[in-house]
């Protein structure tokens, strides 16, 4: 279908967008890449008043370094972290990894970092890897700027923390040591759809065990969650098959996946068990 | 409420006058008159309307045309250069890469910026990127030996 009538503004500077958001409340909308809210408006679903098109603001495109911790612009495209070598380390290798899994390429070009966390589907990738990482999400208003951590970020279904007069402007992931080792497997029925499920972690592997593990599912509720018992139950230990099965269980007890047309609750939990399984398998095995 | 918006399409200035809601790729079947974008969707996923946005492979559907101002835009419509069709039109001619047609122009216009991006794609990588792109008739095998044909000419 066509999507409903709207006001157009193209605002070039980060305070202008703060604005207009702040003038117009509830009826404005941010367009950064548009490849989930435009679908949305041709099924009318969405029905935004004005659309504030952010693709103007080119301060808002950046990947940097500050110390220990990387900092992405929200307008960053998906296909920018689908090299490597973006971002240093193993981080830049997990996210190339969560970017490549990201719909198609037409889509990856033009589809933003921070359009999808702020977009928050339980299924998408970055939302995944932001909760994984304990990510600092970045929201700009009227009222100034604030940090929101990833997990107090995601309420339900898309929907966030973020206020109607707030711009997501950066999103902040804390770079990962060399020697840490990640994992990211989905589960989806055609290449480039949003996973049913899917997990990620990241572990780390000491003289005395694993340190500060990270299990993240998707897909498995209206957010993306970490798995507590799973982390438990690799902190500390050496890794081995029968650790990563363990590990596995405690994360499918974890969860309390909705059922949907894509998969029943049972399903999901059982993709939970195997896909973290082969997560920390991969991660084990990442040379 | 409708405003005027300057579009360059193949290399050509158009001057349109349409609603912000208007997708580019309405714009371009309606007010260019350029109808060999096709619309399949709507909605992002069977990548018919594809064309090259500054070089790059997006859905037509997907963007409304009054954000493409200052960016040049390439359709199927400019891929032949007069009577001489593109190498990868060629292609998809010779190697059966059609049958109905109705998909073939997003697919033509995804590989043709696919490989100016990349011009040396192994085979997992087209097979990836042609999953792009819905098609119903051919299963497929065709349009990745004509893409395959296509990329080594283009070479």
């Amino acid at each position: 279908m066509k999507p409903p009538r709207f006001e157009y503004r193209a605002p070039s500077d980060v305070e202008e967008v703060v604005g207009i958001l702040t003038e117009v409340g509830d009826e404005g909308k941010v367009l950064a890449g548009g490849q989930s809210l435009v679908p949305s408006m041709n099924f009318r679903l969405a029905r935004p008043g004005l659309l504030v098109d952010i693709n103007g603001v080119k301060a808002l495109d950046y990947i940097q370094r500050s110390g220990d911790r990387i900092l992405i612009g929200t307008l960053t495209r998906h296909s920018c972290l689908e090299n490597a070598a973006a971002v240093p380390g193993p981080l830049g290798r997990l996210l190339a990894t969560a970017a490549h899994h990201v719909g198609h390429m037409p889509i990856r070009v033009r589809g933003t970092f921070g359009g999808s966390v702020a977009h928050a589907d339980p299924a998408a990738e970055w939302c995944m890897v932001s909760v994984l990482l304990d990510a600092e999400i970045i929201a700009v208003g009227s009222r100034g700027r604030r940090t929101i951590p990833a997990e107090d970020f995601f309420r339900t279904v898309f929907t966030t923390a973020l206020e109607p007069y707030e711009l997501l402007s950066e999103v902040i992931l804390p770079v990962l040591p060399d020697s840490a080792r990640f994992g990211f497997v989905e589960f989806s029925r055609r290449a480039g759809d949003f996973a049913i499920v899917a997990s990620s972690v990241v572990i780390d592997v000491g003289s005395n065990g694993i340190i500060n593990p990270r299990v993240a599912l998707a897909g498995v509720g209206g957010t993306p969650v970490r798995a507590r018992s799973a982390e438990a139950v690799l902190a500390g230990s050496a890794p081995s098959a029968e650790l990563f099965r363990a590990a596995a269980d405690a994360a499918a007890g974890d969860v309390e996946p909705m059922g949907d047309i894509h998969g029943s609750s049972e399903y999901r939990r059982h993709l939970v068990r195997v896909l973290t399984r082969r997560a920390l398998e991969r991660a084990a095995s990442e040379a | 409420m409708k405003t005027p918006v300057k579009l360059r399409v193949n290399g050509q200035a158009h001057e349109i006058f349409v609603e912000p809601r208007k997708t580019l790729a309405d714009a371009l079947r309606d007010d260019c008159g350029l109808t060999g974008t096709h619309l399949g969707c709507e909605h992002g996923v069977c990548g018919a309307c594809t064309v090259l946005l500054d070089g790059d492979p997006v859905r037509a559907c997907l963007m409304f045309a009054i954000q493409c101002q200052d960016m040049e835009i390439r359709t199927v419509e400019g891929l032949a250069d007069g009577e001489e069709l593109h190498p990868m039109q060629r292609a998809f001619w010779e190697k059966h890469g059609l049958q109905c047609g109705f998909c073939t122009p997003g697919f033509l216009m995804l590989a043709v910026g696919a490989l100016e991006r990349k011009p040396d794609m192994d085979e997992e990588e087209l097979k990836e990127m042609l999953s792009s792109n819905l098609c119903r008739c051919t299963g497929y095998q065709n349009i990745l030996a004509a893409v395959r044909a296509a990329q080594a000419e283009m070479q």
